[in-house]
């Protein structure tokens, strides 16, 4: 099963350029809620995967929507493989936490009594973005040639499905934040270590995934520029999902229009389903007119895919398209 | 199957529930809007940060007080506004930093949690204080009683529920003034606490530094004099929740994502014992009537019409494309109110245009306040 969505794409990945964006080791793709960002994060896995590169899609906060795509039982903690050269994982804060704990005390019986402890895991709870620090500090860890995990698989390349705008901003700058409220010692240091991470746009590309509609394009240009400003990070990739086909000109579809007037049954319901796309179509133009005018990133688009339920062979059709 | 009036008949408080990127901003909008439209003096709250509301609504911002809707905007659509709309876009911090100068017993203790690095951080990004402070704000709002409904448009948070959870979370977290006498400085802690205790709090000092930590102490003892008083309002705040004139609806799409999590949405409002609406479903692709024949019939006949096969081609690949998406909406929401054990799903269809403007905000309610007889118009494709 999994040979077979890898060679699909591997003639497209070997007739196109490789985008540049794949060439980093890390990839966070963010965006307002409901965009498709972990359709696009799953697309961008297979390319890179096709590729030939050793590729490991994470989800935040324990979702679990790209095992969904795939169709694959819930994968949790653990690198999970869903492709040739693609692995899943969902990183749970709390996980996070036990193995950052594991890797400091090197000693699991201490780190096991250390999680018993009710004052450390109150502690733990109450010091504000210590979830999100160890999330990313996971990030950070399966980016690691030399990792120190047991069994840690090398990665080339780690896609972050990062959690949506308003919260996806917070997440980005968690280590910027902790790293001014912990003033000295090991954490202090590692949230640096973690904030440059975030900022080397030599290695740490961040697209954003945006809708053709008013809302989305507003909110996708003010992440951008928050990004910018308050995380220091530009964006690599603006992407349009979900664009409409142009199906028919203007002229046609002034005559679908006349034709519905005059018509019944399944006639006029065909004519007036193709004046609405149209509408539809047109108005998602003028909308990637805007994103283009309001975005300093290239915007590339990705179409709307007439499919009822977007599991794998839809990240597929996307990954061939993903410029 | 009641319409959105009907079931916000006699209820003081309306909360939008759901996924994000599902339109609850624009349906508790439009709720409003309907509901001042017919007469009542309506409040909407968001705290959505990208100032969405203010967006549909024509106004340049919000604020943490409420601000009123011009009513000529909407009688330049054609609508007579009966009652008031009113629209407040919430700041977390500034309710959290009021609420906070309201517990707290003098101005030297206010200063001092205000002051708090960890409190400032809180107040800012702590999962769930946005949440409370939205129930907070619901809250105090409702108390002064200026309003004849409140909507509410809840945070979009990835997952819905946080914000039904956060008041009890907040309050657990606030509650840290038994863990303060372990952290002075000067520490009882040995004695006290024992081994284990000062062995936890070593080891995590060691982690995030002793800086951190005396922080986290020092907000703890600032906090400790209002536990009882954030306590009492959070009990408040939620029976105000269960309250038989509050009212919950559903916001979701159509497709199997959104609607799985409108399933667990209202299994947890349930258990919850919170008081469900019902559910709306926006951007719902309409079946128009059902394609008669099969595909070649229709393009053969489409062609014949048309005298161009090319267009006609086109024409049924594109109706084609839509009944399966509408067949997929269909599907997805009979499951939904077998789920649900309701008839009562409003839906409201995929619009040619996309809505972010007062116009827009008129079409929805064409399908929020629909009666059973537009109803069936509509879904004939009549209307």
């Amino acid at each position: 099963m999994t040979t077979r969505f890898s060679c699909h794409i591997e003639k497209i990945a070997r007739n196109h350029p490789v985008t540049e964006l794949l060439d980093k080791r890390l990839v966070f793709v963010t965006g307002k809620g409901g965009v498709g960002k972990t359709t696009v994060a799953v697309a961008l896995g297979l390319r890179a995967a096709a590729e030939g590169k050793r590729t490991i899609v994470c989800e935040v906060s324990a979702q679990e929507n790209a095992s969904r795509i795939f169709e694959h039982a819930e994968v949790g903690f653990h690198e999970v493989e869903m492709a040739e050269n693609l692995w899943s994982i969902s990183i749970d804060p709390d996980e996070s936490m036990r193995e950052y704990v594991l890797l400091q005390l090197k000693v699991r019986a201490a780190r096991d009594m250390l999680f018993r402890s009710r004052i450390f895991n109150y502690l733990a709870a109450a010091t504000p973005g210590l979830k999100e620090l160890v999330t990313i500090g996971k990030i950070w860890e399966l980016t690691q040639p030399d990792r120190k995990v047991k069994k840690g698989r090398k990665y080339d390349l780690v896609i972050v499905d990062a959690p949506a705008t308003g919260h996806g901003i917070g997440f980005l700058q968690t280590p910027r934040t902790f790293a001014a409220i912990a003033r000295v010692g090991p954490i202090h240091s590692q949230a640096q270590q973690l904030d440059r991470l975030i900022t080397d746009q030599k290695h740490t590309g961040v697209a954003i995934v945006a809708l053709p509609e008013e809302m989305p394009v507003n909110e996708s240009a003010a992440l951008e520029h928050d990004l910018r400003d308050e995380v220091g990070v530009a964006v690599d990739r603006v992407y349009m999902n979900g664009l409409y086909p142009e199906r028919f000109s203007p002229q046609e579809a002034e005559r679908l229009a006349e034709l519905a007037e005059g018509e019944n049954g399944a006639v006029r319901s065909a004519a007036r389903a193709a004046v609405s796309e149209h509408n539809r179509a047109r108005s998602q133009r003028a909308q990637l007119a805007r994103l283009r005018r309001r975005v300093e990133a290239p915007v590339k688009t990705l179409p709307f895919l007439f499919e009822p339920e977007l599991g794998v062979e839809a990240a597929e059709q996307l990954a061939r398209r993903l410029g | 199957m009641p319409h959105v009036g009907e079931i916000l008949e006699h209820k003081d408080i309306c909360i939008c529930a759901g996924s994000g990127g599902v339109g609850k901003t624009t349906t508790s909008a439009a709720i409003a809007a309907g509901m001042a439209a017919s007469g009542l003096r309506v409040c909407v709250l968001t705290i959505d940060p990208a100032k969405r509301l203010a967006d549909s609504l024509g106004l340049k911002e919000l604020g943490n007080d409420a601000r009123q809707v011009d009513p000529a905007l909407f009688e330049r659509h054609g609508i007579e506004m009966r009652g008031e709309l009113w629209a407040m876009m919430l700041d977390a911090k500034a309710t959290f930093d009021e609420l906070v100068a309201r517990q707290a017993p003098d101005e030297e203790a206010r200063d001092r949690v205000l002051g708090n690095r960890i409190y400032q951080q809180i107040s800012n990004a702590l999962a769930g204080s946005q949440e409370y402070m939205a129930m907070e704000k619901l809250f105090e709002l409702h108390t002064e009683g200026r309003f004849d409904l409140l909507v509410l448009d809840t945070p979009p948070t990835r997952n819905a529920l946080d914000f039904l959870d956060a008041p009890r979370r907040l309050t657990q977290f606030i509650e840290g003034r038994s863990l303060s006498v372990f952290m002075r400085p000067t520490g009882l802690a040995a004695k006290v606490a024992g081994r284990g205790a000062s062995v936890a709090l070593s080891v995590f000092k060691r982690i995030v530094g002793f800086d951190l930590l005396a922080d986290l102490a020092e907000f703890f003892n600032a906090f400790s004099g209002m536990v009882d008083g954030f306590q009492a309002r959070a009990k408040r705040v939620n029976s105000l929740l269960a309250d038989q004139h509050t009212c919950f609806l559903v916001v979701c799409g159509p497709q199997g994502e959104p609607i799985d999590e409108a399933v667990y949405f209202h299994r947890k409002l349930v258990e919850a014992k919170l008081p469900f609406g019902g559910v709306i479903v926006n951007k719902v692709h309409y079946p128009a009537e059902r394609l008669r024949g099969d595909g070649a019939d229709l393009e053969a006949t489409l062609a014949e019409k048309l005298g161009d096969g090319d267009l006609a081609g086109r024409l049924a690949g594109n109706f084609a494309d839509y009944q399966a998406l509408a067949e997929r909406d269909a599907r997805n929401i009979e499951h939904l109110a077998s789920e649900l054990r309701t008839k009562g799903v409003i839906r409201v269809p995929y619009l040619d245009e996309d809505v972010h403007d007062i116009a827009g905000l008129a079409e929805v309610n064409r399908y929020l306040f629909a009666n059973t007889e537009q109803r069936e118009a509509i879904a004939a494709g009549r209307a």
